[in-house]
Parts: structure tokens; C-alpha cells; sequence
């Protein structure tokens, strides 16, 4: 355990915490902690980053089938989790202020908020997967892309400037299935880590001198949005004004 | 041991407020024809909303120097890789530039 309560060791005053006995000072532990969960969140950095360069390749490469791909995705219900996601990263921030104002029961409250959040997000996700498998979005053998919100001639130019256009599309879907995949992944296991913090906070093992864990998930958690925010518009708004 | 700030609830609350703002602003900006400059806006909010997030929900705005360093260098490393790989592809071959009417 990172930390341990007021122990027989000292005659200090109530609620004195020890780092672990590498560190001298609980401030020392907990900058160790967060530069340990940044140097995490770089590798984060690199995972994403490397499909956000497949993207941005494949986009320039063919956008036109990008944009009518994009087009076919539901923006109400993309636009509506990224406002989700956001007030999950609300709540996640106000549970940590809960533990620096030593507000137990509000520490319990905004991390199952946040929980509650995150699954509602996953939950628009699951319905947003199940449309793209039964409008055949899906790569694959199953795959077959035939947009009914583009004009027929439009859609006609399009396929005659761009003869691959069906395999371009379903790079897009490629992309996008796996993308969002390994977001809603990231998503499943912070909702986890966020259950069992719930637990621990509501044993009362976070307080004003100790919430690191609370912390470095907060940053994990913010992290798994910042990703969001990015994937949203160049998944969903490539092709937004092609409805005119 | 709190020497760090104790960030208030009305800064998350604004701050919540200014990416709900950016979200409303990126969904209509999409919606308009601006060419070329349709992914400039795009990402130029999309990039306010990260920085917000980062200095704000994740405390950087009080961590110390090493740890802004780290992040500012992971990013950086981002740029670089798809900068790079960016311009690796455009000073390609014709037959692997755009298809699509260009």
C-alpha cells in the first residue's frame, strides 16, 4: 500500500500520513506518482497517435470517400456522448476536490457519476455499432456501402473520379470501428479502476493528505476524453456539410 | 500534505461551460462550406478544448516542470511523427498522391 495512516512511529497530530518508505515526503510520492502516470499517458500518446496517422494519411489520400463515409455516421448522437464525456471529466475533477475538502460521501457521489457517465456514453456507442452492422458498414465480407442521403448523381461523379470508391469507404469504417473500439476499451477499464476507488473512498481511504489514485485516474480519465474530443470532429464533421 | 491548489468548483464549472461552448462551435462550424479551412477550425478548437482539459482537469496548471515538460514532449513527439510521415507521403510518387479529381 502507497500509504499508510497514522502509525505508532510518530507522535504527530491525527491524520498524519507516511509516504512508502522509498519517498521522504508525501509531496515527493505523489509528484513520483504523477510524472509516472504522464510518462503512462505518453505511451497513450504514441498507441492513439499511431492511428490518428493512419488516418490523417488515408483521408488525404481519398477524401472524398472519406467525407461521404463520414457523412453516414449519426453527428446528433457523436456530438451528444462528446457532451457526455466532457461532464464525466467534470465529475471526475470535482471528486478529487471532494478528497481535498475532505468531503468523503461527495467522493462516492461524483465517481459513481462519473461511472454512470461513461456507461451512458458506452451505451450510445453499443447502438451506434449495432446501426453501422445493420446498414452493412461493417469491414468485412458483409460490407456494402450505399449511402441514401447522397444525391444518386453525386454519388455517380464521386465513384467515376474514384473506381475504389467501395474500398475506400470501408477503410474509413476500418478506422473508425477500430478507433472507437480501443477508445470504448479504455473507457471499460477506467470504469472499473473508478469502481473500485468507489469502493476504496467509501472505506475512507482517501483524505486530504492521500488521494493519489484518485488523482492518476483522473488523469488517465481525462486523457481517454482528450482522445474523444479529437476523434469526434474528424470521425462525425468530415463530411457534416455534404447534407446540404 | 496539500501544497497544491485547491482548484474551486465555479473555475470546473466555467471551464465545463467553455468546452460545452467548443463542442455547440465545432458541430455548427461543420455544418458550413468553408473548403479547405473546414479542418483548420476543426482542429483549432478541437486543440483549445484538449488544452483546456490539460491545464485545468488535469492540473497542469500546477504541476511541476518535469511533468508539463513530459507532456508538452509527448505531444511534440506527435507532431513530429505525423508531420513528418505527412510530408514523407506528399513528396511521393504521382500515382500515390489523392485520387479523387485533384
Amino acid at each position: 500500500m502507497a500509504s499508510t495512516p497514522l502509525v505508532d512511529r510518530h507522535e504527530h497530530g491525527h491524520g498524519h500520513r507516511h509516504p512508502a518508505h522509498q519517498f521522504e515526503t508525501m509531496e515527493q510520492q505523489k509528484e513520483s506518482s504523477t510524472l509516472g502516470m504522464w510518462l503512462f499517458l505518453v505511451t497513450e500518446i504514441m498507441f492513439f497517435g499511431g492511428l490518428f496517422t493512419a488516418y490523417v494519411i488515408y483521408r488525404n489520400m481519398y477524401p472524398d470517400a472519406f467525407a461521404v463515409a463520414s457523412s453516414s455516421l449519426n453527428v446528433p448522437l457523436g456530438a451528444f456522448n462528446t457532451a457526455v464525456l466532457i461532464g464525466s471529466s467534470l465529475t471526475m475533477a470535482l471528486a478529487i476536490w471532494a478528497a481535498q475538502v475532505n468531503r468523503r460521501g461527495l467522493i462516492v457521489l461524483f465517481l459513481g457519476l462519473t461511472m454512470l457517465l461513461g456507461l451512458t456514453f458506452l451505451g450510445v456507442k453499443a447502438i451506434e455499432y449495432h446501426d453501422k452492422f445493420v446498414e452493412h458498414h461493417v469491414p468485412g465480407p458483409t460490407f456494402n456501402f450505399e449511402p441514401e442521403h447522397i444525391k444518386p448523381q453525386a454519388l455517380r461523379e464521386i465513384e467515376s473520379r474514384d473506381p475504389q470508391f467501395q474500398k475506400h469507404t470501408e477503410i474509413f469504417f476500418s478506422l473508425y470501428f477500430i478507433m472507437t473500439g480501443i477508445h470504448a476499451t479504455h473507457m471499460i477499464i477506467g470504469i472499473l479502476i473508478l469502481g473500485v476507488l468507489a469502493v476504496f473512498a467509501k472505506r475512507g481511504k482517501f483524505d486530504p493528505e492521500y488521494f493519489n489514485p484518485l488523482e492518476m485516474t483522473g488523469l488517465y480519465w481525462h486523457f481517454v476524453d482528450i482522445v474523444w474530443i479529437f476523434l469526434f470532429p474528424l470521425l462525425y464533421l468530415l463530411g457534416a456539410h455534404l447534407h446540404r | 500534505m496539500a501544497e497544491h491548489h485547491i482548484t474551486p468548483v465555479r473555475t470546473y464549472l466555467i471551464i465545463f461551460g467553455a468546452l460545452m461552448v467548443g463542442t455547440v462551435l465545432t458541430v455548427l462550424a461543420a455544418e458550413v462550406d468553408l473548403g479547405i479551412l473546414n479542418n483548420f477550425v476543426a482542429m483549432a478548437i478541437a486543440v483549445t478544448k484538449a488544452m483546456l482539459v490539460l491545464v485545468f482537469f488535469m492540473h497542469l496548471r500546477y504541476s511541476t516542470r518535469m511533468t508539463v515538460l513530459t507532456a508538452a514532449a509527448g505531444f511534440f513527439w506527435l507532431a513530429l511523427m505525423i508531420g513528418m510521415i505527412g510530408m514523407d507521403y506528399m513528396s511521393r510518387n504521382s500515382h500515390l498522391l489523392p485520387v479523387a479529381g485533384k
